[in-house]
């Protein structure tokens, strides 16, 4: 039956594109629900791109048709790229902000021909689901690893490392230790907290018992990591010294004015800030602030769509517009360009964005804004857990 | 000995924050019996208003704790008037789907309004840093939560027991045919009421927020704990809303500093004990 239908779907799919006037990219995200932010940047920066590059490749029209899918919800995420790619006749899809939501995905690819550009979802053994998936986005092995070098040149050998229970936290744990213990620190107890946690007293009470003289944290961006952050100076840590080293989703630049000075002086490493100072980041953000509305809401998804969509075209100029996954993945391996974000490149074996990963600090800027200002440099980072999967 | 102060004085103040956002819940469920899942949407637009007192008119925080409480009863006047006088007494499937719809207007509404990005309630500086209690330093804020919890335990119960309000409410709750014909208006009793626990509302979601912050899911991440607290606690009754939220902030504290890992699990295991042992909550009436 399963295969019936594939068979239909494959046979709807050639004859659908084989007299569309315009290309069709399904984008899947968030655009309604907890984190319709999230969603609104991956639509800011997918604008912010067609606003910069035109809307047509070649002689081809490129169409966006966005689905919604407010939570992880892999069942839905794939009833719609099956949706997208029978009825609408997309040959790309692309977007996906949870790991769920894509890994569910990948299965249809083959069959549908159709390539998958992930702009967000950040674990790693998705692009080894299928050859045809290609991410814009990172990982967290990638933004975490850099931030245990800074933990142990800052003079940090025990640490403690709190995240949230779930499939990135525990991503960020392992890379986090893998790190730390590679240049000689250790990880003195490591603790997973349910992912509904309000109060962060308990556990800023476990940091202070365990003697470490640091904390390594990761919670998703958004209202938790307020929590947190609070916890942490009023508990008493950050004025006894503990220091506290985090990846850049503590500190999204859409928080940040809620943060406010609590965040003041935190260290965090990540692969975009939206104060990034180059001329294609200027460009960028001022298409993705008239994109989006408030510039305030800017965040990080909303480069990995951008970075999606210049993939996208690349793919569709090498195939002439022609629906060919395998010939349009092959070539973007390799493909490497100035994003907004400083030099990226696709690496060729894994599918996956090689990019700069910056150690920043929360700044007060003259206007009395907060920013993460970038302080450091980790050049052309790949995926360490890729190579932790093997 | 010291840990487990910490973690006594840690219980202590989120089971405080817990009862002053729960309590207006326990007032409409149990004294109205009107099952309100719009509770945690009033507890929202309290800590909204709050925000925009605060932050964008720059007005004091007592201040803005006024403003947020009597904002939130005005906004909710016709709200009542409109939607709720048709659901008192109604099965309880209707108040539910009708009061879920009420929070998800207004999800949708501050999410236009306000954005989605959080929202924070500056706090004076007397308010701000932490206090040093010897073995531990806690934030202030949240001593000031406890004291506001016992105020709000005080004066609701006095209200309630010993004075001629609480007498015809509860009469207007047991039979309100009988107190209607006895000369109490309970129209304006269940509005008055109505107003009080939108009010308590409101001053919860200003006093929890640092705890729980203001953003447009507010209403619905938060539902399924007030709703616990208060079935724990037996709807109605204020002790049993205190006891519920001391014993549940105790569980849910102790089981975060010794087993993060194991999540709610002893929070919900002790729910379930507690419904099991206490079919109508720890002080509930029989009917």
């Amino acid at each position: 039956m399963r295969r019936i239908i594939l068979a239909a779907l494959a046979a709807l799919v050639t004859s659908a594109a084989a007299h569309a006037d315009a290309i069709k990219v399904g984008v899947v995200g968030p655009f309604s629900g907890p984190f319709a932010l999230q969603g609104k940047n991956f639509k800011a920066g997918i604008d912010a791109y067609m606003a910069l590059s035109g809307v047509k490749v070649g002689e081809d029209d490129i169409e966006i048709i966005y689905r919604d899918v407010p939570q992880a919800d892999p069942a839905q995420s794939k009833a719609l790229a099956q949706e997208l790619v029978v009825k609408e006749g997309v040959q790309y899809l692309a977007g996906f902000y949870f790991t769920p939501d894509a890994m569910a995905v990948t299965p249809l690819l083959e069959q549908a021909n159709v390539p998958l550009v992930i702009m967000n979802a950040a674990t790693s053994a998705i692009v080894t689901k299928s050859p045809l998936v290609v991410r814009t986005s990172f990982t967290l092995w990638q933004t975490s690893t850099p931030i245990a070098k800074v933990a142990r040149e800052a003079g940090v050998s025990k640490i403690i490392s709190v995240v949230s229970d779930y499939g990135p936290g525990i991503d960020a744990e392992n890379a986090f230790k893998t790190g730390f213990e590679a240049v000689g620190g250790q990880v003195v107890e490591a603790i997973r907290m349910p992912l509904s946690t309000n109060d962060f007293s308990p556990i800023m009470q476990r940091i202070k018992d365990s003697g470490a003289e640091g904390v390594f944290a990761f919670l998703p961006s958004g209202p938790t990591t307020l929590g947190f952050v609070k916890a942490f100076n009023e508990n008493g840590l950050k004025d006894g010294g503990v220091k506290f080293f985090a990846p850049g989703d503590l500190t999204q630049e859409s928080d940040l004015p809620a943060l406010g000075d609590a965040a003041l002086g935190l260290q965090t490493t990540f692969h975009y800030s939206v104060s990034h100072d180059s001329p294609e980041n200027k460009a960028f953000v001022e298409a993705a602030a008239k994109a989006i509305g408030n510039p305030t809401e800017l965040s990080f998804p909303s480069v990995g769509a951008y970075d999606g969509m210049h993939v996208i075209y690349k793919m569709i100029e090498a195939t002439g517009g022609e629906q060919n996954a395998q010939k349009a993945v092959d070539a973007v391996k390799g493909l490497s360009w100035t994003s907004p974000r400083g030099p990226v490149s696709i690496d060729p074996e894994s599918r996956h964005i090689t990019q700069n990963i910056y150690l920043r600090e929360v700044s007060k800027a003259d206007d009395g804004t907060y920013y993460n200002k970038e302080i450091q440099t980790f050049e052309k980072q790949g995926d360490p857990g890729l190579a932790a999967l093997k | 000995m010291q840990t487990i102060f910490s973690i006594a004085v840690d219980a202590l103040a989120y089971g405080m924050v817990l009862f002053v956002i729960s309590i207006g819940l326990s007032v409409t469920l149990g004294l109205m019996r009107v099952v309100n899942l719009a509770h945690g949407a009033f507890a929202m637009i309290g800590g909204y208003i709050a925000s925009y007192a605060a932050r964008d008119l720059g007005v004091g925080y007592g201040l803005a704790v006024l403003i947020a409480v009597f904002g939130t009863i005005v906004i909710a006047i016709p709200i009542e008037r409109l939607l709720y006088r048709r659901i008192y007494g109604r099965p309880e499937l209707t108040q539910v789907l009708m009061t879920i719809g009420i929070t998800f207007c207004i999800i949708g509404i501050a999410n236009y309004v306000f954005g989605p990005t959080l929202k924070t309630i500056p706090l004076p500086p007397s308010l701000q840093g932490s206090a040093d209690l010897g073995f531990r330093s806690i934030a202030v804020h949240r001593i000031f939560a406890i004291v506001c919890g016992l105020c709000v335990a005080a004066a609701l119960w006095y209200a309630i027991e010993r004075t001629a309000f609480g007498v015809r409410l509860r009469a207007a709750v047991d039979d309100a045919a009988m107190a209607a014909a006895l000369g109490v208006r309970t129209e304006v009793i269940y509005a008055v009421s109505f107003a009080v626990a939108v009010g308590l509302a409101a001053f919860g979601g200003v006093v929890g927020a640092e705890l729980l912050p203001v953003e447009p899911y507010y209403a619905l991440r938060y539902m399924v704990t007030f709703l616990v607290v208060v079935s724990v606690g037996g709807a109605g009754s204020i002790p049993g809303a205190l006891a519920a939220c001391l014993l549940l902030g105790g569980i849910d504290t102790t089981g975060r500093y010794l087993m993060p890992e194991f999540g709610e699990f002893f929070f919900y295991l002790a729910v379930i004990a507690i419904v099991c042992v206490f079919p109508r909550g720890l002080a509930g009436r029989m009917k």
